[in-house]
C-alpha cells in the first residue's frame, strides 16, 4: 500500500497511519468485518441520506449545536478568556452521543441488527445504549467490574434503557479489560453484530471514523467564536484524554491552525510516579493495543500495565493513535493531572459556574492553573460531560476544606 | 526456499499431524521444555509454544487464564529463549512460537527472528501481524532466518485473501475452524465442513491444519479428514493445568486422540 498525503500531516494518511502511529493490528477473525468497515465508511458517511439524517437527529434529539458559554467567573479567577464547549448538555450528559449516533446509522446501513460496546465512565455505554432504544437494536455493554461498582448510576440507566451490561472480569476490571471482552464478543458474532468503539482508538477505521462524528464540537466552536468574537481560532483549546475522543473533536477543525494552542490533559492518577497513575505519554512507549499501534503503558516485556484513575474514563493504559502523533510531533501538549487537582478542579466549577463537570472533564480544567495567560487570550476548553454519575465520588473525596 | 524441520514434516509423513499448543512458563515456570518432551514422547507431531500477553483479545477463557498464570510465573520470552538454549539436544519435533506483536515488538523484532534461529524453533505465528506489515518487515527477515511465518484464515476471509496468504506462506495455512475465540467445544457442524470442503477445491499450494474447537478425538478425526493436521489448544492446557504428574497426563491425553 502506498502512502499519500491526504489533507493535512495530522490526519489519517491512506494506509491508517497518523505518522508512525495507528494501523490494524488485529486477528484474522476481526479482519473481514473492520475491512467492510475500512471499504465503506468514507463513502456512507458523505452520502446525502446519511448526513441528512445524522444532522436532524444531533439537531432534534441530542440537542446541538451546544452552547459556547463564556464562563465570566473562571476567566476573571485566570485572567483571561475562556469558553466551555457544553457537551455536559447533549442528551445523555456527554460527547459521547455524537460518535454512537453516527455509529449506529452507519450500522444500519451496513445490514447489522445487532450492536455491542465497551464502557469505561458509562457513558459511552449509555449513549450506545440511548442509540440503540431509538433504532430498535439489541445492545451488549461490557464493563469492568470496578467500573460498573464506582459509575452505578450509569449501570442502571444501560439497564433502564434494556442493555444488557456484562462485567468484565478479567485483568483489572476496568475500561481496557472491557475493551477486550468486546472484542472477542465482535470475533465470536461477525455476522449480524457492529462493534460500536467509544473513542478514537482500535483498529483503522475507528480512530478516524470515530474523530469525524465527533468533529462537530469544532465545527461549532468555529462558528461560535465568530459570531461572539469576530474570529473563527481560539488561542487555545483544551480537551482531556481517555481513549481521546472528546479532545479529538475539539482539535479537529484546528489541527491545521498552528496558531491555536492544542493542550490535552491525561489522568496522572496519584502521581506520574507513584505507579498508580494513567499518564500514557509520561509513561508509556510504542506498542500496539487493541488493534493500532500507539503510544502504551507496558512493562519492558511488553505487558500492558494497569493504569489508575479516579476517572473511570481515563483508566486507560493507552491514547488513540492520533494523540499518539499529535504527542510525538510536538503539534499538542500534553499535561499529567493527578486526581486530587481533577476533584479541586471539578469542586472549583461547581461553585463558580453552578457546573458539575464528569471527574473526566474536571481534568482538562484543572489544566487552567498550570498555564499562562495574556488576559485577551481566548481559551476553549472541552465541557466533555456532566458530572452527575460521579456525586457518590465527588461527595466521599476526602477534600481538605470545602 | 525456508527449509526446516517444519516444511520437511509435512513433505515426508503420511498421516495428519496432531498439533499442541502450550503456553510457555504453565503450570509452573520451568514446565516448558519438559512438556516438549513429553508431548514428544507421547507422539505429538508438532507444538506450538505460546508466548504469554496480558491481553489476548483471540483467546478465550482456559488459554487466557493460562497466559495470566504464565506471566504471573515470570514467563517472559527473555526467559523463554533462555529455556530453549539446547532444548534440540533433546526435542526433535518441528516447533512454532505463538504469540501477540506488543511482546515481540519490544523484544525487538530482529533480535526475535534471530535468536528464535539461534535455538532452532522453525517458525512463528503472529496472530494480530497485519499481512501488509509481515510482507514489508517480517518477511525478509523469515527468509533471512530460515523460519516459517504461519497465518490464520477463518470462514469469513475471502478467497483473493487466502490466495495471497497461500503465496506468503511455506509452511501451513492455519484454518480456524469458526469464527470464534479458542476454546469453544461445540464440534464440528455441516456449515464448517463446508467451509473446509470450499478450502480443499481450492487446492492450495501449503498444507492445512484445523485448529480452534478441535477438543477431543471425534473432532480431532473429523478435522483430520479435511486437512494435513487439526491444532489443539484449550483442551491440552486444561488437561495439564491441575496435573500431578505432567509426563502421565500428556501421555494419557495424546494417546486419547490418536
Ligand atoms: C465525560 C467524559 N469525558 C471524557 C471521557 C474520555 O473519553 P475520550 O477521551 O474518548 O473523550 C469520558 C469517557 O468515559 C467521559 O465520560
Amino acid at each position: 500500500m502506498g502512502r499519500t498525503t491526504t489533507l493535512s500531516q495530522f490526519q489519517v494518511q491512506t494506509d491508517g497511519y497518523y505518522g508512525k502511529f495507528g494501523g490494524a493490528y488485529i486477528p484474522e477473525m476481526l479482519f473481514p468485518n473492520v475491512e467492510e468497515l475500512r471499504q465503506q465508511y468514507l463513502q456512507i458517511i458523505s452520502d446525502a441520506a446519511f448526513q441528512a439524517e445524522f444532522q436532524q437527529l444531533l439537531h432534534d434529539y441530542v440537542g446541538r449545536p451546544t452552547p459556547l458559554y463564556f464562563a465570566k467567573r473562571l476567566s476573571d479567577l485566570n485572567n483571561t478568556r475562556i469558553y466551555l464547549k457544553r457537551e455536559d448538555l447533549n442528551h445523555t450528559g456527554a460527547h459521547k452521543i455524537n460518535n454512537t449516533l453516527g455509529q449506529i446509522l452507519l450500522a444500519k446501513r451496513l445490514g447489522k441488527s445487532k450492536i455491542i460496546a465497551e464502557t469505561g465512565a458509562g457513558q459511552h455505554g449509555v449513549a450506545t445504549a440511548t442509540v440503540c432504544a431509538l433504532m430498535g437494536m439489541e445492545c451488549i455493554v461490557y464493563m469492568g467490574k470496578v467500573d460498573i461498582e464506582r459509575q452505578k448510576p450509569n449501570v442502571e440507566r444501560m439497564k433502564m434503557l434494556g442493555a444488557q451490561v456484562v462485567p468484565a472480569l478479567s485483568g483489572s476490571q476496568t475500561l481496557k479489560d472491557a475493551t477486550n471482552e468486546a472484542m472477542r464478543h465482535w470475533i465470536n458474532h461477525p455476522h449480524d453484530t457492529h462493534y460500536i468503539i467509544g473513542s478514537v482508538v482500535g483498529p483503522h477505521p475507528y480512530p478516524d471514523m470515530v474523530a469525524r462524528f465527533q468533529s462537530v464540537i469544532s465545527e461549532e466552536i468555529k462558528h461560535q467564536l465568530l459570531t461572539k468574537e469576530g474570529r473563527e481560532n481560539p488561542d487555545y483549546v483544551l480537551a482531556c484524554v481517555g481513549g481521546g475522543s472528546n479532545a479529538a473533536g475539539a482539535f479537529y477543525h484546528f489541527l491545521d491552525e498552528p496558531s491555536v494552542q492544542l493542550i490535552a490533559a491525561e489522568a496522572g492518577g496519584l502521581g506520574v510516579n507513584s505507579g498508580k497513575s494513567a499518564a500514557t505519554t509520561v509513561l508509556g512507549k510504542t506498542g500496539v493495543l487493541h488493534g493500532s499501534k500507539t503510544i502504551l503503558m507496558q512493562t519492558e516485556d511488553g505487558q500492558v500495565v494497569e493504569p489508575h484513575s479516579i476517572s473511570a474514563g481515563l483508566d486507560y493504559p493507552g491514547i488513540g493513535p492520533i494523540h499518539a502523533h499529535l504527542y510525538d510531533t510536538q503539534r499538542a501538549q500534553f499535561y499529567a493531572i493527578t486526581d486530587d487537582e481533577a476533584m479541586q478542579a471539578g469542586l472549583l466549577l461547581s461553585r463558580m459556574e453552578g457546573i458539575i463537570p464528569a471527574i473526566e472533564t474536571a481534568h482538562a480544567l484543572a489544566v487552567l492553573p498550570k498555564m499562562q495567560y495574556k488576559p485577551e487570550d481566548l481559551v476553549v476548553i472541552c465541557l466533555s460531560g456532566r458530572g452527575d454519575k460521579d456525586l457518590a465520588t465527588y461527595m466521599s473525596y476526602p477534600y481538605e476544606s470545602a | 526456499m525456508i527449509d526446516n524441520r517444519l516444511t520437511r514434516f509435512f513433505k515426508q509423513t503420511p498421516h495428519p499431524a496432531l498439533t499442541v499448543y502450550c503456553t510457555a512458563g504453565f503450570p509452573t515456570l520451568h514446565d516448558t521444555v519438559p512438556i516438549l518432551e513429553s508431548l514428544q514422547t507421547a507422539g505429538a507431531d508438532i507444538v506450538e509454544i505460546g508466548m504469554p500477553f496480558s491481553d489476548p483479545i483471540a483467546d478465550g477463557e482456559v488459554i487466557q487464564q493460562s497466559n495470566q498464570v504464565a506471566l504471573q510465573n515470570g514467563m517472559t520470552i527473555k526467559t523463554l529463549f533462555e529455556q530453549l538454549q539446547g532444548f534440540r539436544q533433546k526435542v526433535h519435533l518441528p516447533v512454532l512460537l505463538m504469540g501477540y506483536i506488543n511482546p515481540v515488538l519490544q523484544y525487538g523484532i530482529e533480535r526475535f527472528f534471530e535468536h528464535a534461529a539461534e535455538v532452532e524453533v522453525d517458525g512463528v505465528i503472529l496472530p494480530d501481524l497485519p499481512l501488509a506489515e509481515y510482507e514489508r518487515e517480517y518477511l525478509p527477515l523469515c527468509r533471512k532466518y530460515n523460519l516459517s511465518a504461519v497465518f490464520l484464515v477463518s470462514p469469513q476471509t475471502d478467497e483473493t485473501r487466502i490466495r495471497k496468504i497461500d503465496d506468503l506462506t511455506e509452511g501451513f495455512i492455519y484454518l480456524v475452524s469458526s469464527s470464534s475465540t479458542t476454546g469453544k467445544t461445540q464440534g464440528i457442524q455441516a456449515e464448517q465442513i463446508n467451509y473446509f470442503e470450499r478450502i480443499r477445491q481450492m487446492q492450495l499450494k501449503n498444507p492445512k491444519q484445523i485448529g480452534f474447537g478441535i477438543a477431543d478425538k471425534a473432532s480431532f478425526q473429523t478435522a483430520c479428514q479435511y486437512a494435513e493436521g487439526a491444532i489443539i489448544g484449550s483442551a491440552f492446557i486444561k488437561a495439564i493445568a491441575q496435573s500431578a504428574d505432567l509426563p502421565a497426563s500428556i501421555r494419557q491425553f495424546v494417546q486419547g486422540l490418536r
